[in-house]
């Protein structure tokens, strides 16, 4: 492989925009005055005639998006997922989901690796908003090649997406040259006694556990979901039956985002594994650097490779 | 048809279709017909034969809740059967209780969240521009609901974006759910906040047909600036008992009062 980057999810995200912009004229992008974060600003140097900032006024915003969707456009409307998910919920279920609107929501600053601006300014409820919304897809790329992929695959399909994109440089997961398939879950680590769902920088978090479990002769398989919605139901069945115990890791509450959908989905096929939920166990986050908050949590490798122990023991 | 007809009859499309479907918003239907009678007969560039047609100019009903007074304005322009009109409110009807784009045609953008039409128009009018075409975008917002923050939002943008192929009416008939506007939560002077956002004004008697006419296209010469005509209004408009009544912002009339309703009308 050749040598791993490590960079944002936003940071692919704004490079992604910048260079789909010649081959698109129907791309516009619009921001809420976080361009320079949100990475939209690389779209705006290369395309400013297709780009527009709203203000700090989120709602308009995607209402703006709706109306240039109705027209033809393909628009990427951006802020920090809060504000986006959060301040704009109905905007995006009424305008967007419910008039089915060719509209996509690139939320940066997910999770709680946005660190020091605290609890805030740290989605940890969009996954689960937005995967309640019909006809909502939604995307949580866990490095910056899957996110440039994202970019695109969201670009080139009809119907709202949701992007959850991180603030954090992140450790590069997949060869530059990587195929993702739309709506498929992806064994990024095979393993026979255990299967960690992950999505987002929490991919890489469980490899690191993944790793540590290997030397203590544990065999953990980790799993991208990506996509979690449509979520790959059959993909999450087969690997958990394949390995017999199932976790599923998030930068997210454990309240309605991809540890429920996994949760859905094995209840519903009634396979009754040890099973448990790591993420945000219904609190908030909080101000600190990243990586104290992800062990604060339990969301680091070394967290979650104990996670993993302590549920084997149930098997 | 002349466009007194034309308003005469939505009004008496939109107590049919109330009356038949025993639920919905008569009040705010009644006080945008005159307004909506104009821009359907006169004004709009469209075409049922080609609903989307690229070029053609767009209607946003951001007070959604005056479905049925669209929904007869694209019945007697010949988008849908007239007698399709009493399905209202119905399951499987594509007259949904607020007006649903993907299920008329006729309707460019779902609305009936309050605040939510008016930035959907501005995207369309920023659509307009960067595709240089001359197609006009053509807004109705509730007085109510100018106090939704979104509308103030909207309203910064397209100043700011200098829209002026864009022009918005407020019906302005003084009344929402709870009662009278300025003792819910007075969104007054109307004019003067948005000659302060950056707006060219127009203010008119909204049922003067004359007036609506010259106000639009008095807009249509302004250069930089979006149009917002505040439109004065009577909630109920045409329908005696109806008439300035905020209990009939929500409720249908049933069969003895459409009967009455229709008999001023000039249900011959």
């Amino acid at each position: 492989m050749s040598e791993k980057i490590k960079m944002a999810t936003r940071e692919a995200y704004g490079k992604a925009l910048a260079a789909l912009a010649p081959e698109m004229p129907e791309l516009v992008v619009l921001d809420a005055d976080l361009s320079g974060s949100t990475k939209t600003k690389e779209f705006a140097k290369v395309a400013p005639e297709r780009f527009f900032n709203c203000g700090i006024a989120e709602a308009d915003m995607i209402g703006v998006a709706c109306g240039l969707a109705s027209c033809g456009k393909v628009p990427f409307a951006s802020s920090f997922a809060v504000f986006a998910a959060g301040r704009a919920f109905e905007q995006i279920r009424n305008s967007v989901c419910y008039g089915k609107q060719n509209v996509k929501i690139a939320a940066t600053h997910a999770g709680i690796t946005v660190g020091e601006d605290g609890g805030t300014h740290q989605a940890i409820e969009d996954i689960a908003i937005m995967r309640s919304l019909p006809g909502m897809t939604v995307l949580v790329p866990s490095d910056w090649v899957q996110a440039m992929w994202a970019v695109r695959a969201a670009a080139e399909y009809k119907g709202p997406v949701y992007l959850r994109l991180g603030r954090l440089a992140a450790p590069q997961v997949y060869e530059e040259d990587r195929k993702f398939e739309w709506g498929k879950g992806l064994l990024v680590r095979p393993g026979k006694d255990i299967v960690i769902f992950a999505c987002g920088m929490m991919v890489s978090e469980a490899l690191t556990a993944a790793e540590l479990l290997a030397a203590e002769g544990v065999d953990a398989a980790v799993a991208d979901i990506f996509s979690i919605k449509p979520l790959d139901r059959e993909f999450v069945l087969e690997q958990a039956r394949k390995c017999g115990a199932v976790l599923s890791v998030e930068e997210h509450t454990v309240l309605g985002g991809l540890g429920s959908a996994v949760a859905e989905t094995l209840a519903e096929a009634g396979l009754g594994l040890p099973f448990a939920r790591l993420g945000l166990q219904d609190q908030f986050g909080q101000s600190g650097k990243p990586a104290q908050l992800l062990q604060h949590y339990g969301l680091d490798g070394a967290s979650i490779a104990a996670q993993v122990k302590a549920l084997l023991a149930r098997k | 048809m002349r466009t007194e007809e034309y308003a005469a009859a939505m009004r008496r499309e939109i107590i049919r279709m109330l009356a038949a479907a025993g639920s919905g918003h008569p009040g705010g239907s009644l006080s945008a017909t005159d307004i909506m009678a104009v821009l359907f007969n006169e004004e709009l560039r469209i075409d049922p034969k080609d609903p989307r047609d690229p070029n053609r100019d767009r209607f946003v009903l951001s007070k959604g809740h005056a479905a049925p007074a669209l929904y007869a304005a694209l019945a007697l322009k010949g988008y849908l059967p007239v007698e399709q009109l009493t399905d209202l409110r119905k399951l499987g009807s594509p007259l949904q209780g607020h007006p649903d784009a993907n299920k008329l045609p006729g309707v460019d953008v779902s609305t009936g969240s309050l605040g939510q039409g008016l930035s959907q128009a501005c995207g369309m009018a920023i659509a307009g521009k960067l595709d240089n075409k001359d197609y006009r975008v053509y807004a109705v917002c509730g007085d109510g609901e100018q106090q939704e923050g979104q509308i103030w939002e909207a309203a910064m943008l397209a100043a700011h974006y200098k829209l002026d192929n864009l022009t918005a009416f407020v019906d302005h008939n003084h009344l929402q759910i709870d009662g009278d506007i300025e003792k819910v939560l007075s969104p007054e002077p109307l004019a003067d906040k948005w000659r302060a956002f950056g707006w060219h004004v127009i203010e008119i008697d909204g049922h003067d047909l004359a007036a609506i006419r010259a106000a639009i296209d008095e807009a249509k010469t302004v250069k930089g600036q979006p149009t917002m005509i505040v439109a004065e209004t009577v909630k109920g408009k045409g329908v005696s008992f109806m008439e300035n009544q905020a209990s009939w912002h929500g409720s249908a009339p049933n069969a003895e009062q459409a009967a009455q309703a229709l008999h001023e009308l000039g249900e011959g």
